[in-house]
C-alpha cells in the first residue's frame, strides 16, 4: 500500500510539472486558435535564459525577472506579430508548421549557440525529504505541486473573475461578435500571448530542476504537456492539471503494474480514448461545428 | 500558366530526374533517392490533407509499417516483389481502421488522434523485438531484382524508385480527374455543404486517409530497399512533423507541391550543411520563413499570382 | 633576369598547392544533434582537439590533417548518405558514428571503399561481421559488461542483481550484454525494468528494483536519466550498492546527481579522473578549449586520431589498405605516442585492449578503488 501511494504522490509530483509546461498551450489555443508545437522550446529558452543570468552572477529572482521581462517581449508579443498574426488568416495549419520550423530552429541554436550537454538548474525549494505515511516526498515535489496548483487556479481566476479575462475569454469562444461587444480584440490576443510567455517561464523555474535544462528537454516536454492538455479539456486550465496528474499517475502506475516498455503507452491509450469518446477533454466544454 | 510552359518545365524535370545522376557520385544519387522516398511519401499525404482536407500527424507511422513488412518480409526469406504489395495494402487496412473511429471527430482532435497513433506504432515497433528486431533494428535488408536484373546497384536502385514514383504519381493523377478527385476537393472545401450535396463525406475522407497510408506504404518498402537498415528512429513523432512540413511548404492541394515540399525537408539540410553547427538553425528559420511569407506553399506562388492580378483586374474594371 | 622571377614565382606557387594538398582527409561524422547530440559532440571536440595538436607538431609524416565535421542528425538513414559523401570526398579515414545503428550502415560503405573507420559504438556485433577495416576507441560491450558482473560477484560478493535500462540501442544492447555475463558469473537477475530516454519519474523501476531484493543494482541509461534514477534512489532510500558502467560515474551525471551520486560504483574504460598523468593533461587542455569538462566521449575522440597516426607511421606510408593492416596487432604504448593517454592493443578484429578501472564516488569526485591491467603485455 505505501508503495501504491509512493507511485500516486511522485506521480502528482511530475504530472504537475507536465501540467505546468501545457498550462499556456491551452490559453494560446483558446484565446487565438493558436497550436503552438513549440511550446516545448518555450519553456527550454526562459530555462537557459535563468541560468546564463545565474551564471552571470544575478541572484536567481532578478534573473527570474529579467527572462519574464524578456519572453513576453520576444516569446509574446514578437512570437505574435511575427508568426501567429500573419498566419492565423491563413487557417490553422500553417501556424503548425511554422510553430515546428521554430521549435527545431531554437533547439538547434540552443545547442550550437550554447551547448549540448545538460546543465543541474537551481531550485526555488530545497532538496529534503519528508516521510509522510510511509511515503517519501522531496520538498521540491511539493513545491511543485503547490505551485501548479496556484498557477492553474490563479490562471481560472483570471479568466473568469476579471474584466479583461472574461474579455478574453469572449474573443476565445467567438471573435466576430466580441467585436461587436465592443472588445479590444487585437490587444486581448496579446494578452493571451503574454500570460503564455510569463507560465512558460514560471514553468521553467519549477520544472528545470528535476527535469535539467538540456537542449532537447522541449521535445519530451512539449509531447508530455500537450497530451496532458488534450485529455484534460484543450479549453479549460484546470482541465490541464488533472489531465497532467493522470498522465503523471497512469504512467507511474502502468510502469509498475503493467508493462514498463509500455509504460507511455497508457497515457497514450487514455489520450485516443479521451479523443474518441469525449474530444473536448475531460473537464472540457464540447465545441461546436461551424458551417 | 499556359500549356507549353507546363509541358516545358515537365520535360526540364524529366531530363534533370533522369540525367543528373548519371553525373552524381555516390551520395548525391542516395540523396535523391532519399528525397524519392518521401515524394511518394507526402504526395499520399497530400491526398489527405491537401486534397481531403484531413490533418494528419501520424505519417510517419505507416511509413516505419511499408519499411517493416518489407524487412520482415526479405528477412523471411520472400521476394520484394511480394513485400512491396503486401506493405501497401497492410497500410491501406491500417488506414481503414484508424480512419474510422478517428474520422468522427472533427478535425484538430483527427490530429491529435493521429499524432498518437504514431507514438503507439513506434512503441510497437521499438518493443517488440520478436518482430522488428527492437531498439538494433533489422540490418542488411536486400534490394529488389527485376526478371533476373540486379537493383543492388546505387543508380540502379535510383531509377527504380523513380519509375515506382512516376506511376504512382500517374495513378493520383488519374484518381484526382476522376469523380473521386471532385469528391475530395468538393470535400476539402466545405464538408458540410458537400454532404448536403449528397457525397458521402465519411466513405470518401476514410478513401483519402487509406490511399495516402498506402502511399506512405510503399515509401516505407523504398526507404528500407535504399538504407538497408530499418530501426525505429525514422518513424518517430518527428518525422510525421516533418513530412507534414513538407506538404504545407510545398502546397498542399497542388500537385507537384509534394516534389517541392520533399526537396526543402530532405534537401535544404544538406544545401545549409556549409553553416556547420548552425545548418539546422538555418533550416527552421528558413521554414518559418517561406511559411510566413507563402502560406500556401511554394507552389501556391502562382495561385496568389493569379489572385492579384484578379483583384488588380476587378479594381480596374469597378472603376466608374 | 627578370624572366626568372615570375617563373620562381610560378614554381614556388606550384610547391606551396601542391603541399596543400598533400593533406590527410579525415571525414568526421557524428551524432551532433538529436538523441545523440551530447556523446557526438565531445567525440567531435576530441577529434578537433587531437587534429589541432598534432597538425601544431607538423602533422603525420609531413602531411597536415584535414578534417571535416558532419552531423548524422541521430539517424541512420542520414549516417549512410554521410558516409557515401565521405567516401566520394577521397576521405583517408573515418571517425564515427557513435550510435551502433548508424554505425553499421556506414561501416558497410566505408569496408566497401577500403576506408579505416574509427568508432566510438559499443555494440558487440560491429567487430564480429569480418570487417577489416573497422576499429574500436572503447571496449566493445563484450569485454566490459564480464568486468562488471566479475566485480559484483567477487569483490561485492553479490548473487542477485537488480537491473535497470534505457530502452535504446545504447541502454538495451549494454542491458542484452550484461544480462548475459551476469548469469555467466553465476548472478541471479531479480529485476529486470526497461526505462525510456527523457523519462522524468524513476519511482515506478526504483520501486520495483527494490521489490526484487537485490543485493545490488546496476544501472545502465544516459546522463539525465541516471542523475533522475540516482536521486530518487537516494530518495527512497536504497541501502545496496549501485553499479554502472561508465556512464553512471561520469563527471555529467556527478554534477546533476549531487549528493546522490555518492557511493556509486562503475567500471569505466576512460574516464578523465584516472589516476594518470596524460589524462589530467588532456583534461585541463579540452576544458581550457572548450570551456567545459570533456565525458568518455571526448577521451574516444582524440585517442582515435593517436590511433590513426600509430597505424600511419606503422605503415610507413599513406595507404589506407597499409594502414588498416598495421593497425591489427598492433601495441600502442603511451610512452611513445603520448596521445593514446594510456597503452593500448588493437586485435585482429578492431577491438581494444586496455586497461580500466573501477571508481567511486566519494564527495562529488571519482575515485579509482582497482585498476584492472590489460590482457596483452605491454
Amino acid at each position: 500500500m505505501a508503495d501504491f501511494l509512493q507511485l500516486l504522490v511522485s506521480g502528482l509530483a511530475t504530472g504537475s510539472i507536465y501540467a505546468l509546461a501545457g498550462l499556456g498551450f491551452t490559453l494560446l489555443w483558446q484565446a487565438s486558435g493558436t497550436l503552438n508545437f513549440a511550446q516545448g522550446e518555450f519553456v527550454m529558452l526562459p530555462a537557459f535564459g535563468i541560468l546564463a543570468l545565474s551564471g552571470l552572477g544575478l541572484p536567481l529572482p532578478v534573473a527570474f525577472a529579467v527572462t519574464c521581462a524578456v519572453a513576453v517581449v520576444v516569446l509574446g508579443w514578437g512570437f505574435k506579430r511575427g508568426i501567429a498574426d500573419p498566419l492565423l488568416r491563413s487557417g490553422h495549419m500553417p501556424v503548425v508548421v511554422a510553430t515546428l520550423g521554430l521549435s527545431i530552429a531554437l533547439r538547434n541554436a540552443v545547442r550550437a549557440g550554447y551547448s549540448a550537454e545538460a546543465h543541474p538548474f537551481p531550485s526555488v525549494f530545497g532538496d529534503d525529504l519528508f516521510h509522510i505515511a510511509g511515503v517519501v516526498v522531496t520538498r521540491i515535489d511539493l513545491g511543485t505541486l503547490a505551485a501548479a496548483l496556484v498557477l492553474v487556479l490563479g490562471t481560472q481566476a483570471f479568466l473568469a473573475r476579471t474584466v479583461t479575462g472574461r474579455a478574453m475569454q469572449a474573443v476565445a469562444q467567438d471573435p466576430d461578435s466580441a467585436v461587436v461587444v465592443g472588445i479590444d480584440v487585437p490587444r486581448m490576443i496579446l494578452y493571451a500571448f503574454a500570460v503564455n510567455a510569463v507560465l512558460a517561464c514560471a514553468a521553467a523555474l519549477l520544472v528545470t530542476p528535476t527535469y535539467l535544462a538540456k537542449f532537447d528537454m522541449g521535445e519530451s516536454l512539449g509531447t508530455k504537456a500537450f497530451f496532458a492538455a488534450v485529455i484534460g479539456g484543450f479549453n479549460n486550465a484546470r482541465g490541464t492539471l488533472l489531465g497532467g496528474i493522470v498522465v503523471g499517475v497512469c504512467e507511474n502506475l502502468a510502469a509498475a503494474y503493467v508493462s514498463a516498455s509500455y509504460k507511455d503507452a497508457v497515457a497514450l491509450a487514455l489520450f485516443l480514448f479521451v479523443l474518441l469518446v469525449r474530444p473536448q477533454g475531460l473537464l472540457g466544454k464540447p465545441v461546436e461545428r461551424r458551417v | 500558366m499556359t500549356r507549353r510552359s507546363h509541358w516545358l518545365i515537365g520535360g526540364a524535370a524529366a531530363v534533370v530526374l533522369l540525367g543528373a545522376p548519371g553525373l552524381l557520385r555516390g551520395y548525391g544519387v542516395y540523396l535523391l533517392g532519399y528525397w524519392l522516398v518521401f515524394v511518394v511519401a507526402t504526395m499520399g499525404l497530400n491526398l489527405t490533407v491537401g486534397y481531403a482536407g484531413q490533418v494528419s500527424l501520424g505519417h510517419a507511422a505507416f511509413l516505419g509499417v511499408g519499411a517493416y513488412s518489407v524487412a520482415i518480409a526479405m528477412k523471411a526469406g520472400c521476394s520484394f516483389w511480394l513485400g512491396l504489395p503486401v506493405a501497401a495494402a497492410l497500410c491501406f487496412v491500417l488506414g481503414l481502421g484508424l480512419g474510422f473511429p478517428a474520422l468522427r471527430v472533427q478535425s484538430i482532435y483527427l490530429a491529435f488522434a493521429t499524432l498518437g497513433f504514431n507514438v503507439a506504432m513506434w512503441l510497437v515497433m521499438r518493443n517488440e523485438e520478436w518482430l522488428t528486431g527492437g531498439t538494433s533494428g533489422i540490418n542488411d535488408v536486400g534490394r529488389p531484382a527485376v526478371l533476373g536484373w540486379s537493383l543492388s546497384g546505387s543508380l540502379a536502385y535510383y531509377y527504380f524508385e523513380l519509375a515506382v514514383a512516376a506511376v504512382l504519381g500517374a495513378l493520383l493523377w488519374r484518381l484526382l480527374r476522376s469523380p473521386w478527385g471532385k469528391a475530395f476537393t468538393a470535400l476539402r472545401d466545405n464538408p458540410i455543404r458537400a454532404e448536403s450535396l449528397g457525397i458521402d463525406v465519411q466513405a470518401y475522407t476514410l478513401l483519402a486517409f487509406a490511399i495516402g497510408a498506402a502511399y506512405a506504404g510503399v515509401a516505407g518498402a523504398l526507404f528500407a530497399g535504399l538504407v538497408q537498415f530499418v530501426e525505429p528512429t525514422p518513424f518517430s513523432l518527428g518525422a510525421s512533423f516533418l513530412m507534414y512540413l513538407m506538404v504545407v511548404v510545398g502546397g498542399a492541394g497542388s500537385f507537384f507541391g509534394p516534389a517541392v515540399g520533399a526537396a526543402v525537408g530532405v534537401l535544404l539540410p544538406e544545401w545549409l550543411r556549409f553553416a556547420q553547427g548552425w545548418y539546422l538553425v538555418a533550416f527552421g528559420a528558413c521554414v518559418v520563413l517561406l511559411v510566413r511569407w507563402l502560406p500556401g506553399g511554394l507552389l501556391g506562388i502562382p495561385d496568389r499570382v493569379r489572385a492579384r492580378r484578379a483583384r488588380a483586374a476587378a479594381a480596374t474594371r469597378g472603376r466608374p | 633576369m627578370n624572366a626568372k622571377l615570375p617563373a620562381a614565382a610560378v614554381v614556388a606557387c606550384l610547391l606551396a598547392a601542391s603541399t596543400a594538398h598533400a593533406q590527410i582527409k579525415i571525414a568526421v561524422i557524428q551524432e551532433l544533434s538529436g538523441t545523440g547530440a551530447t556523446a557526438g559532440t565531445n567525440f567531435k571536440n576530441g577529434v578537433d582537439l587531437a587534429v589541432k595538436e598534432i597538425n601544431a607538431a607538423g602533422g603525420i609524416l609531413g602531411q597536415k590533417l584535414d578534417a571535416t565535421f558532419e552531423d548524422t542528425q541521430s539517424n541512420p538513414g542520414v549516417a549512410k548518405g554521410l558516409a557515401l559523401k565521405a567516401v566520394d570526398d577521397g576521405a583517408f579515414a573515418v571517425f564515427g558514428p557513435t550510435f551502433s545503428g548508424s554505425m553499421l550502415v556506414s561501416m558497410a560503405q566505408t569496408r566497401r571503399a577500403e576506408v579505416p573507420n574509427f568508432t566510438g559504438a559499443d555494440a558487440a556485433t560491429l567487430t564480429q561481421q569480418g570487417n577489416p577495416y573497422i576499429f574500436r576507441t572503447s571496449f566493445t560491450q563484450l569485454i566490459s559488461m564480464p568486468r562488471v558482473a566479475h566485480y559484483l560477484a567477487s569483490a561485492l560478493k553479490a548473487r542477485r542483481v537488480a537491473v535497470i535500462f534505457v530502452n535504446n540501442d545504447f541502454g538495451k544492447g549494454g542491458r542484452d550484454a550484461f544480462v548475459k555475463a551476469a548469469v555467466a558469473a553465476g548472478l541471479t537477475v531479480t529485476a529486470d525494468v526497461s526505462t525510456e530516454a527523457g523519462q522524468l519519474d524513476f519511482s515506478a523501476p526504483v520501486l520495483k528494483a527494490r521489490q526484487s531484493d537485490p543485493d545490488a543494482l546496476f544501472v545502465y541509461t544516459n546522463e539525465e536519466e541516471s542523475a533522475r534514477c540516482l536521486r530518487e534512489l537516494r530518495k527512497q532510500a536504497f541501502a545496496r550498492p549501485i553499479v554502472g558502467e561508465t556512464t553512471l560515474a561520469g563527471q555529467r551525471v556527478i554534477e546533476l546527481a549531487g549528493a546522490a551520486a555518492n557511493g556509486v560504483l562503475a567500471h569505466v574504460g576512460l574516464t578523465v579522473d584516472a589516476p594518470i598523468p596524460a589524462v589530467h593533461e588532456f583534461r585541463a587542455r579540452f576544458e581550457k578549449a572548450y570551456k567545459y569538462v570533456p565525458d568518455h566521449n571526448g577521451i574516444k575522440g582524440y585517442t582515435s586520431v593517436f590511433f590513426l597516426k600509430a597505424g600511419i607511421e606503422a605503415a610507413g606510408k599513406l595507404d589506407r589498405v597499409a594502414v588498416a593492416r598495421a593497425l591489427h596487432g598492433l601495441k600502442i604504448r603511451a610512452a611513445k605516442q603520448p596521445g593514446v593517454l594510456m597503452d593500448v592493443a588493437i586485435d585482429d578484429h578492431g577491438d581494444l585492449d586496455r586497461a580500466s578501472f573501477i571508481v567511486q564516488v566519494k564527495d562529488g569526485k571519482q575515485e579509482v578503488k582497482e585498476v584492472l591491467p590489460p590482457v596483452a603485455r605491454f
